[in-house]
């Protein structure tokens, strides 16, 4: 099976050219747009410095090259589908999910439910889907504040997610996290944070636990991937670069997907950026560097499969660039009125769960009322979602100093000789810290 | 980045104490009052409960001083060794205590550590067990914290601990904050260690006190070490600890000799030494001004006073306890710290011990700590920034006449 990032022929195009129009869902309007889409220039490997010890696997790839690739290379008369069609009710589900849930925040928002600032992700849920739903339970998500959707794709119950958003005590952290903050131990969503960039290391750590347990605590058979999801803006970010180093250098086990949605809440990608391509700067960091369209999830998912099946195999990182877009504001506070209309509209056109759709549909995956169905059993679970947060307790004042250390007595001694966490009004939460 | 300072003689920090008189110099945490764990003793600080007789502990504060009255020690002798091999023992026991426990900075490993703390456990452990970091301080020390939240116990250094202002938002937002906010799902059991403070000569900005930066931090833990002793010990407790703890070190003790003991022992992170018991007047101190302090406390005992010298060693939180005690027997307080005189561990300490134990003082709370001035290269200069023994005999001096 060719490898998508072991690909080395050079195929030559007019750059101008864009795949659309092998593609129906895609409009002819995206080619006017100055964004530079799928690359069809595979770069050969880069220069070996020092020899044949470092091994640099750098190329970079459309994949939708590869899915015809694939296609053209089937012997069967039949179409050969990129799903059967248990795997597309997944996907859909995933999607639907993310979907209503972030507008379903939206309105508890505006009627006061939910405070601070809240990141929705509509229009990016392929990316969401497409990787995580490659995942193991025990594999790694780090995200940022926009992590919603990466939360409930990882797994953790809607119910959890939106107590959190809603600040009750059956929060996924119990309140005290936030939109921003969502973390899941049982899952493995490591977070939910607030700066940009500063997840990416995190990410790298928990990547470098993954192939610490193989190699040094002889868990032969710990393959555990962590996947980092972080936007355009924080592709110019010093902690992402150093990361990519890291990780390249070692081998770490570990994803680097940038949701390129093209602006920094007002700072358009290409006003900050000196070269906008993000995924060639994988290449300079000695790791593959994919570039895919990031409102298609069945090219997301090709590319993620490929990714982890790398990851796992010890072949080391992979940066992919997911070329997508968010339908509504940087977050529910922002007025949203720098960007284009007609850029708005035509990744309207693109909407992922639309294009899965009518992708199922068109191939006689699924029935329409099946999706239906599907559709109407998420309203019924982000409804129950809500009940659930609206019912549930804010927290009481006992739980204040409770998570401040693992170990309590890092408030150290009072006066009295005993340790403060001692002292009842600790649990009472009306001590002074 | 990369000042290489290797060796420098602390013997030439602290000669002015070769005449010291080591029976005067008790290390009252090392009396009796200790619980058997089996091999394993945790030494507790005493509060100064009682006047009577301790056991003293000959410690050998200079490396020229060869009288080993250690016989008088009803122990066994122990061994003798510099503060950085004392870390490094302490980090080697630990490692081989526990496989999770792994080291990550720069040069900690085939150059074994600019100090020399890691020399040796590269070989010993592995490239990935004590990993050499490009120079990168946010992203190894987010990458720490990302290990640890997934089951390491990583120990970051910092070649210096000025470096690690580059790795203050990792250190704010994730070390300190992430516990909190994942409503206690993950924890952060790492250390992060490295050397600080005025050296010789170093500069501006590698004579840096982060301890004033990072006390502010929820959620994290700060410790100092000063002795060979404790540099071991509170190396072992920081590992063992599930918080994220802060071993600040000091450029000029590394070289300081002692004899320690062979069996196994950790300090308590949240308490404080007694060095001295006195009478007289509260000397509260860490780091190195501890043996400025110390240096002080042989001239102030020529002159009558009988100081009771603190090493509060918990820069955060306060042993407040131990602290409060002595303060309650003395009644007069002066803090000597390295740290600078706006915002340092000595103003914190000062408003703590006001709020607490106003009652208890006859006068105003001295505060003696470096100026507020980036530490000037020249020598001379250099001397003037930081806190001086003479200084601190004149301090004592003043309050005890209030």
């Amino acid at each position: 099976m060719s490898s998508a990032f072991s690909a080395i022929n050079t195929v030559q195009r007019p750059p101008h050219a864009s795949v659309s129009q092998e593609n129906p869902s895609v409009s002819p309007l995206r080619s006017s747009l100055p964004f530079l889409g799928s690359n069809h220039k595979l770069r050969p490997n880069s220069l070996h410095k020092n020899g044949a010890s470092i091994r640099r696997q750098s190329s970079i790839v459309a994949v939708s090259d590869v899915v015809k690739e694939k296609k053209t290379k089937s012997s069967s008369s039949l179409p050969n589908l990129l799903i059967t069609k248990q795997e597309g009710l997944v996907l859909y589900e995933d999607m639907i999910l993310g979907r209503a849930f972030e507008d379903m925040c939206a309105q508890m928002y505006y009627r006061g439910k939910m405070f601070g600032f809240v990141h929705l992700y509509n229009g990016q849920e392929a990316v969401s889907t497409g990787f995580i739903k490659q995942l193991k339970k025990e594999d790694c998500v780090v995200s940022t504040y926009r992590d919603h959707v990466h939360a409930l794709s990882k797994g953790v119950p809607a119910r959890a997610v939106m107590s959190e958003l809603f600040g009750k005590t059956t929060g996924c952290c119990r309140g005290q996290g936030g939109s921003m903050h969502m973390f899941s131990g049982e899952h493995n969503v490591l977070g939910g944070f607030a700066f940009i960039g500063e997840g990416i290391p995190v990410a790298t750590g928990a990547a470098f636990t993954s192939k610490y347990k193989r190699e040094v605590l002889k868990e032969a058979d710990c393959d555990h991937v962590t996947m980092a999801f972080f936007g355009d803006g924080t592709a110019n970010n010093g902690q992402f670069f150093e990361c990519l180093n890291m990780a390249a250098l070692w081998k770490l086990p570990i994803i680097f997907v940038v949701e390129n949605n093209m602006w920094a809440i007002g700072m358009s990608h290409l006003r900050a950026t000196s070269d906008p391509q993000i995924y060639k700067k994988g290449p300079a960091f000695g790791m593959p560097g994919v570039h895919v369209d990031g409102m298609d999830v069945l090219k997301v998912r090709e590319v993620a499969q490929e990714a982890v099946a790398r990851a796992r195999r010890g072949d080391g990182p992979t940066l992919v660039e997911c070329e997508t877009y968010r339908f509504r504001g940087h977050s529910l506070a922002d007025p949203d009125e720098l960007r284009d209309p007609a850029e708005k509209a035509h990744y309207a056109t693109r909407d992922p769960i639309t294009a899965l759709k009518k992708y199922m549909i068109e191939n006689n995956l699924v029935e329409e009322a099946e999706l239906k169905a599907i559709e109407k059993k998420i309203d019924e679970v982000v409804e129950e979602a809500v009940e659930f947060a609206e019912a549930s307790p804010v927290p009481v004042r006992s739980q204040l100093l409770e998570n401040v250390f693992a170990d309590p007595k890092g408030f150290g001694i009072a006066p009295d000789g005993r340790y403060r966490c001692e002292d009842p009004k600790f649990t009472e939460g009306t001590a002074h810290v | 980045m990369a000042s290489i300072f290797q060796a420098v003689g602390a013997a030439a920090a602290l000669s002015s104490s070769n005449s010291f008189d080591s029976k005067k110099f008790y290390l009252s945490s090392r009396k009796s009052v200790s619980e058997r764990k089996g091999s394993i003793f945790v030494v507790r600080s005493d509060g100064r409960m009682s006047s009577g007789r301790v056991d003293k502990l000959v410690t050998n504060a200079v490396a020229t001083k060869a009288d080993s009255a250690a016989a008088s020690t009803a122990s066994k002798p122990g061994h003798e060794l510099l503060l950085f091999e004392a870390l490094r023992e302490g980090l080697e026991e630990e490692m081989d205590r526990d496989p999770r426990v792994c080291v990550m900075g720069e040069d900690v490993g085939h150059y074994g550590g600019s100090y020399k703390v890691t020399k040796g456990l590269a070989p010993k452990y592995g490239d990935l067990r004590v990993l050499d970091t490009p120079i990168a301080e946010n992203s190894f020390t987010g990458m720490a914290i990302g290990a640890a939240m997934t089951g390491l116990r990583p120990i970051v250094e910092g070649m210096n601990m000025g470096f690690l202002l580059l790795a203050f938002n990792q250190i704010s937002n994730n070390c300190g904050m992430l516990h909190y906010t994942s409503g206690g799902q993950f924890t952060i059991p790492v250390v992060i260690r490295g050397p600080g403070g005025v050296g010789r000569q170093l500069g501006a900005e590698h004579s840096q006190r982060l301890e004033s930066y990072f006390q502010s931090i929820p959620g994290i833990q700060m410790v100092a070490c000063s002795t060979p002793y404790n540099a071991k010990g509170l190396m072992k407790a920081a590992i063992r600890s599930e918080n994220p703890v802060i071993l600040f070190e000091h450029v000029l003790l590394y070289n300081l000799k002692e004899r320690i003991p062979d069996e196994e022992y950790i300090c308590n992170l949240e308490e404080a030494e007694m060095v001295r018991p006195g009478e007289h007047i509260t000397i509260l101190t860490y780091s190195r001004m501890r043996y400025h302090v110390m240096q002080a406390a042989k001239t102030l005992v020529n002159k009558g006073y009988d100081p009771e010298v603190i090493d509060i060693r918990s820069l955060k939180p306060f042993d407040l306890h131990t602290i409060g005690n002595s303060v309650k027997k003395t009644h007069r307080v002066l803090i000597v710290e390295e740290c600078m005189r706006t915002g340092g561990i000595g103003a914190s300490l000062t408003a703590a011990i006001t709020e607490n134990f106003h009652d208890y003082l006859d006068a105003p709370i001295v505060c003696l700590s470096s100026q507020d001035v980036p530490t000037p290269y020249a020598g001379t200069l250099e001397e003037f920034t930081i806190v001086q023994p003479a200084q601190i005999v004149t301090a004592v001096e003043q309050l005890c006449q209030q």
